[in-house]
């Protein structure tokens, strides 16, 4: 908050005005934000004048400072790269060539990335030996996409744990005392503390972990505490799902996991969880609630209807028929009353109104049983877990919907409670060695634990981490660690399946995996990948566990390690019910981009734009625009936050469908140690947590510091302006009158060129249909697509000047009421038009056209004169104004996607449809001799896409998916009145109200 | 007009040049500006022009070294300042070729003692328009050859469909044309100062710039000639250089941009703002070296005048859009008008119209049209309002266009006002050196004035003025 400059605003935003213009609305009517509703134009301005740019550019820290923080290009850090000893570089043909490297030609390899220590399979692509792209595997239950396609979905941060392995501020070498020093030297320490601890077997040792899920790790700390009895192990990391534990306990006595099966569900209630969005099967989710609400003409639509009911706006919410704001602490009430309604003795209830939407939705739910589905989000305390259990239960979900297994982690832990114990007895000097296996709880511990004083009280501190963090500035050893790209390892999913997790590269700088660090511990000499195989092979029963293992490491998941569906007995015990707090609460949640502060240092997560605000670069406090009213509060506004007798200086932003009285902060900001790229960034609001309450702090309070703060956001600009860019209507208007959304539009129709069919060819015409009816925004796309095509990282005050760098961007526009809009996203690639406005008016021809319909970019041609991003509606090109590309940092080089141009400085770039794809698909056709079939190419933001919202193909060929889809009645291009003929179109978004919620809300 | 009048008859305008000139006062007059000695207030003037100018070396440098994103570009306004600029400039030049040929071949004689340095203005401000298309491209270094049509192993030619294309031709056949005029005209006057000049070298220069001008019959006579083919070349120009210029906007589908008036409005909105500048640069020139006999009130009248009729098309255009923006029933263009009539720029919009639409009414009194310091201070006005139109055109436009999701403000930095400040720098700097060294009022014209006279008044008579 130091950057933080105090600035007048001319003009206000008159809340009780925009309500009153909404009201007199009618009909479809979007809006975009809150300045468009305002109306005024010192307000539609406000964001951009309030720090005027002219002068950010002229006061710049000499040269663009924090850019090139941003871009980590540092002679100082290639200085450091040289320490460390690089593999001689022998420039010799091969001799006998490594089996099935072809050169030009990548390989897929299956792995495992975990988050919050669940897997997520991925296919990884290697280009001569680098890891350059991660794609999902679509045989792993967690990324899923059944039938022969190439990629399964993923979700925007596995997309960018690439540059991660990349980072250049991750640790180099291992540092004792804050001095480079050796592993042998650390080896030797090692050796003493071990020694000690063999004298009392392990008495004053600790281990502290993240959610550990791997069978291999497990095995060895359980090996570690069986020679060592007197030693502990805890786990902890900030987004722990300790209410879904304790709920369990609390409705089955015993921890279970909760496997839920939205392919199945036809009507599902979400109690404050952003299942779609986090959690471990959040990809897998969002996909079956999308192909759910898939719509085909013809056929009788058979949509799901989700009803969310949540605290802060999220993409769950913004995806379904039915949103209701409630403050966090209104929710067990709300869910006591539905447990009510269907009969369970769930005491309390509602006691927050509402009762037309409860009674409709109890109904609805009552008419599906078998088919629908209670979530509880990891937010709400354990007693919601309990009720969500029950209701489940008392609809006759559990079985169909719903099941049950033994939890995957293998040791499930109350994680706060784990760290509050730990904390307890450093302070007590009764901890001599504690070995931190990753994490960063000196940044992330809830900050009453005061978990920095007492770790300083720990004789001996070893922080195994990726970078050098907070944690590990107060460790006497840290340690690099292999990030999960560099070692062998394994890791299970959140329905128990294992997979093998492979190296793709050697540790580029030497660092070790946690189980390698437990086998120092422990005098084990194996390699981790003797230590993995030689642990699977155990698990082996049958002959021929070589085959097997190959079998393993191909599918990247080892067969039937899903845990078995087994029954619970409930206790039908819902806690003693809490009354909902009259306060102002504040919400803490992981944030959608950078988790809990891990992804910090990741530019391409930090200048994602967040679902719904659009945000960049910063965190902010997201208020209801009734709080902001109340307050008098505009965006930026700089609001001292307290509770818990702590307090945080946080900027405003009004997010339209926030609970009112009540804010919304993210974590995972404001680090200290991060590195080059998070160091600075936004605000921290673990200063505010507590460990007993950690996701909502009532009783808060927020006070006006009369100060401003510039928060760079993408797209807070204004209204739809009644034009028909994004189209929707509810399931029954389109069965009624599946024609409707083209009477939202003006479409020349084909006959209106001037010349005829100049691109029109025999050949192929490549398209792409976007559905808008699946797509809930969760940015896979556009971090995918910022991986596969080389697309540089801005930097935020450039991201304040309007010139961020995504080739595919996400627009949101809000619909109807102030206080609970709809919310609808579309992404936004480029249209590939087929009378492109940009190639008539490129002076050297730069951007031409292919025979197959691509509208194509000859970087090389290009000289910048931007004409063409002038010329084009859609506004999708993009233009390096300055040398955005880092082409300093030696390790981001091997990133790159060595088929995508690297872009300089002074040149237009754009979405390509992935044409280097498409020209190897044509070229392994041709190879093959046949022809090239739909499915051959899979663009990025496509393979990326959990909903399968993204199709790409051949629009000429009648059976193509693509083809088939622009059929659809649903199907429209956006601006088509310019003539342009758009190669990309999107299907109208259908909703499935329930008739008897008459008022959205 | 039938029979001669006499002079001083109030329906006939007044002279273009003042009582009691003879060939000797005038060559005297007008070539003791170039050989008489150095003045002070010259001196003090090249240092202050040449002071601004550092700011285009400056501000070039460090654009080449930086690149355009240290202006205030970004997506959706990918134009700025660099062109507005240039169509200001570009605009500023129209009236010297106006002068020069459009008037000769009408035998507007009074254009006689303006149309040199409105030559020269021309010249400097398409060099200065020049600089601005070359350096807001992202890769100037390849931009300078890759717009020419030049035979290349690679077979790649420029894209003749862009009208930035058409631009390179209309503004390059532009320059060459205004400089071989100008320096046709100045051939005569350089044989003057190479007679006049006492130093040697100064002899040696005019002598060989002159060309060997004798002043026979024969050279006058392929003058002449060689003079209406080049205001015959010219003449087109005037309107094809701007016109070509509006359609770098109006060939674009941006609204705003997309309108079929811009050609004419554009040419009208060149000629209004060469004439204020020629007011700008000539008064002062006229104050300051006593010109009053060859810059007579009747210039200032009929510059006045000329002034207020572009104007007054200019003001029609300006009605025209937003007649277009409604008619249309385009959502985009009556939007687009909305925005740029009552949004965040409509300061800059209502400026505008005070500039370019208002203010200059005053021009209608014959009083305001003979004051110099109420014409300098119109013509100032009017330089303004030029540019405020450019901007208005190039940003509002853009800042807003199709999809409000990518909708953006634009911000200049300071570096864009540092550009545009050096290149008014090398402007004055390169007249200031002009009048120094080259005639500044065409002697051997104005001596063909004091011939006509003493022959009377033939030519004076025989054309219909203004």
């Amino acid at each position: 908050m130091s950057s933080m400059t105090r600035t007048a605003h001319k003009n206000g935003l008159d809340l009780s005005e925009i309500r009153e213009r909404l009201s007199t609305r009618e009909g479809q009517d979007y809006w975009r934000s809150l300045n468009e509703l305002a109306d005024t134009e010192e307000f539609r301005d406000y964001l951009h004048r309030e720090f005027p740019e002219g002068a950010s550019e002229w006061n710049d820290k000499v040269g663009r400072r924090k850019f090139l923080q941003v871009m980590g290009a540092s002679l100082a850090f290639a200085g450091l790269t040289s320490c460390t000893r690089q593999p001689p570089e022998k420039i010799v043909p091969y001799i006998r060539a490594p089996e099935q490297i072809v050169p030009g030609k990548p390989l897929f390899f299956a792995s495992a990335l975990s988050q919050g220590g669940f897997a997520r399979g991925v296919l990884v692509e290697s280009h001569a030996g680098r890891p350059t792209k991660i794609e999902g595997n679509p045989a792993h239950p967690a990324t899923p996409r059944p039938g022969n396609a190439t990629f399964g979905p993923t979700d925007a941060i596995t997309q960018a744990q690439i540059l991660d392995l990349y980072d250049p501020d991750r640790t180099q070498v291992p540092v004792g005392n804050g001095r480079a020093s050796t592993w042998t030297r650390f080896s030797a320490t090692l050796a003493t503390e071990v020694a000690k601890l063999d004298l009392d077997q392990g008495q004053g040792l600790r281990l502290l972990t993240e959610t550990v899920t791997s069978p291999v790790l497990v095995s060895q700390i359980r090996a570690l505490l069986e020679k060592y009895p007197n030693a502990r192990w805890h786990q902890f990391e900030p987004g722990t799902r300790d209410n879904a534990r304790e709920g369990a306990r609390m409705a089955f006595g015993e921890v279970v996991e909760t496997q839920y099966h939205f392919e199945k569900a036809k009507r599902i209630l979400s109690l404050d969880a952003d299942f779609m969005e986090s959690g471990a099967a959040s990809v897998r989710h969002a996909r079956h609630v999308a192909l759910g609400r898939k719509v085909i003409d013809g056929q009788k639509a058979d949509m799901n209807r989700l009803y969310v009911v949540e605290s802060s706006p999220s993409n769950t919410g913004s995806f379904a028929d039915h949103r209701l704001p409630l403050k966090a602490s209104q929710v067990e009430g709300f869910a006591r009353a539905v447990a009510a309604a269907l009969g369970i003795n769930a005491m309390g209830g509602n006691n927050v109104g509402h009762d037309t939407w409860l009674n409709a939705l109890v109904k609805d739910l009552a008419a599906h049983r078998g088919t629908s589905l209670v979530i509880a989000g990891d937010h709400q305390p354990p007693a919601v877990h309990a009720l969500a259990h029950a209701i489940n239960n008392a609809l006759g979900n559990v079985g169909s919907t719903v099941t049950y297994t033994d939890p995957v982690e293998a040791e499930p832990t109350n994680q706060h409670a784990s760290l509050k114990d730990l904390t307890v007895d450093m302070s007590e000097g009764s901890v001599s060695l504690l070995v931190v296996l990753g994490g960063n709880p000196v940044y992330n511990a809830p900050a009453d634990l005061n978990f920095a004083a007492a770790y300083q009280e720990v004789t001996t501190r070893i922080h195994l981490g990726q970078s050098q963090n907070e944690t590990a500035r107060l460790s006497h050893w840290h340690l690099p660690e292999a990030h999960a790209l560099e070692a062998w390892g394994d890791t299970r999913a959140f329905d128990g399946t294992v997979s093998i997790v492979q190296p793709l590269i050697e540790p580029l700088y030497g660092g070790k995996s946690a189980a390698a660090l437990v086998a120092m511990m422990m005098g084990d000499g194996r390699t981790d990948y003797d230590r993995v195989k030689e642990y699977w092979g155990e698990q082996y029963k049958e002959s021929d566990f070589e085959t097997a293992w190959q079998t393993y490491l191909h599918d990247g998941l080892v067969p039937n390690t899903a845990l078995p569906e087994r029954s619970v007995s409930t206790t039908e015990n819902y806690g003693t019910p809490s009354q909902a707090s009259e306060g102002f609460e504040v919400n803490f949640r992981l944030d959608p981009t950078i988790g809990d502060g891990r992804y910090a240092n990741n530019g391409w997560l930090q200048e994602l734009p967040k679902p719904h605000t659009r945000l960049t670069w910063d965190n902010a406090a997201l208020i209801a625009p009734a709080t902001a009213e109340e307050m008098g509060l505009q965006n930026g506004d700089v609001v001292a936050l307290s509770a818990n007798n702590r307090s945080v200086e946080a900027p405003v932003w009004i997010a339209p469908g926030h609970p009112a009285n009540a804010v919304t902060v993210h974590l995972g900001f404001g680090r200290t140690a991060a590195g080059r790229v998070g160091n600075g960034v936004g605000f921290n609001a673990y200063e505010l947590q507590t460990s007993d309450s950690p996701w909502t702090a009532s009783d808060a309070s927020m006070t006006k510091t009369g100060q401003t703060y510039p928060l760079a956001c993408t797209q807070d600009h204004h209204s739809m302006e009644g034009r028909a860019l994004v189209r929707s209507g509810t399931v029954d208007e389109y069965e009624k009158h599946p024609h409707f959304v083209h009477e939202m539009g003006h479409d020349p129709g084909p006959d209106a060129n001037f010349f005829d069919g100049i691109h029109d060819n025999d050949g192929i015409a490549w398209g792409m249909a976007i559905d808008l009816n699946s797509c809930n925004g969760c940015n896979a796309c556009t971090v995918a697509c910022q991986s596969e095509n080389n697309i540089p990282v801005v930097g935020k005050d450039e991201v304040l000047n309007g010139r961020e760098m995504h080739w595919i961007r996400i627009d949101r526009y809000y619909k109807g009421d102030l206080d609970n809009p709809e919310l609808y996203n579309q992404p936004v690639p480029c249209m590939q038009c087929e009378n492109a406005p940009c190639e008539l008016v490129c002076p050297v021809g730069a951007t031409v056209h292919s025979a197959e319909g691509l509208n194509d970019m000859a970087y090389n041609r290009c000289v910048g004169t931007r004409y063409c991003s002038n010329n084009c509606p859609y506004k999708v090109r993009r233009f390096n104004f300055l040398h955005y590309a880092d082409e300093e940092t030696q390790s981001f080089k091997l990133q790159r996607n060595p088929n995508v141009t690297v872009r300089g400085r002074g040149v237009m770039e754009k979405c390509t449809y992935c044409v280097q794809r498409i020209s190897a698909a044509r070229i392994e056709a041709k190879v093959e001799d046949r022809e090239l079939k739909d499915g051959d190419i899979t663009t990025a933001c496509q393979g990326a896409c959990p909903a399968d919202a993204i199709v790409f193909g051949d629009i000429k060929d009648p059976n193509s998916r693509v083809a088939k889809l622009k059929a659809q009645q649903r199907n429209y291009g956006i601006l088509t009145e310019l003539n342009t003929k758009p190669r990309t179109t999107y299907l109208a978004r259908l909703t499935n109200p329930n008739p008897e919620i008459s008022q959205h809300g | 007009m039938g029979s001669p009048a006499p002079i001083n008859d109030p329906t006939m305008p007044a002279p273009v040049l003042g009582p009691g000139q003879t060939y000797t006062t005038v060559t005297q007059k007008l070539s003791a500006i170039i050989t008489s000695r150095t003045p002070l207030g010259w001196i003090a003037a090249m240092l202050i022009a040449g002071g601004i100018l550092q700011l285009l070396m400056l501000s070039a440098t460090w654009l080449l070294i930086k690149g355009t994103g240290i202006w205030g570009l970004n997506i959706p306004v990918g134009w700025g300042w660099a062109i507005i600029n240039f169509v200001w400039w570009i605009g500023i030049g129209h009236a010297g070729t106006l002068i020069s040929a459009i008037l000769l071949l009408m035998r507007q004689q009074w254009r006689n003692s303006i149309n040199r340095f409105a030559e020269a203005m021309t010249i400097f401000a398409v060099m200065c328009a020049g600089m601005f298309p070359l350096l807001h491209t992202g890769r100037p270094w390849v931009a300078a050859y890759w717009l020419l049509p030049y035979p290349n192993t690679m077979s790649v030619w420029p894209q003749f469909r862009s009208p930035l294309i058409w631009d390179v031709f209309a503004v390059g056949t532009y320059f060459t044309v205004s400089l071989i005029f100008w320096y046709l005209g100045l051939i005569p006057d350089f044989a003057t100062l190479r007679d006049k000049a006492k130093h040697k070298i100064s002899q040696i220069i005019y002598g060989v710039l002159s060309m060997g001008w004798r002043g026979s019959a024969k050279h006058w006579f392929n003058y002449e000639m060689a003079s209406l083919l080049l205001a015959g070349v010219s003449t087109p120009l005037v309107l094809s250089v701007h016109s070509i210029v509006s359609l770098d906007f109006s060939v674009g589908l941006i609204p705003g941009w997309h309108a079929t008036i811009f050609p004419p409005y554009f040419v009208a909105g060149a000629v209004y703002a060469g004439f204020a500048m020629v007011l700008t640069l000539g008064l002062p020139i006229r104050y300051f070296y006593g010109l009053h006999d060859y810059i007579t009130d009747r210039h200032l009248n009929n510059m006045g005048k000329v002034m207020l009729a572009t104007g007054l098309i200019v003001a029609y255009g300006y009605a025209m859009e937003q007649f277009f923006a409604w008619y249309s029933a385009s959502p985009y263009e009556g939007y687009m008008m909305q925005n740029r009539t009552f949004g965040p720029y409509s300061g800059t919009y209502w400026s505008l119209i005070l500039c370019n639409v208002a203010i200059p009414q005053l021009l209608w009194i014959k009083k305001v049209r003979l004051s110099p310091l109420w014409l300098f201070i119109i013509s100032m006005f009017i330089n303004v309002g030029m540019w405020l139109e450019r901007f208005i055109i190039v940003v509002t436009s853009l800042h807003r266009d199709f999809m409000p999701s990518s909708w953006d403000m634009y911000h200049s930095t300071p570096w864009d006002w540092g550009l545009y400040a050096g290149t008014i720098g090398f402007f004055l700097f390169m007249m200031i050196l002009f009048i120094r060294v080259m005639p500044v009022i065409n002697i051997f014209e104005i001596r063909q004035l004091v011939a006509n006279k003493s022959h009377g008044e033939h030519a004076e008579t025989a054309s219909a003025d203004d």
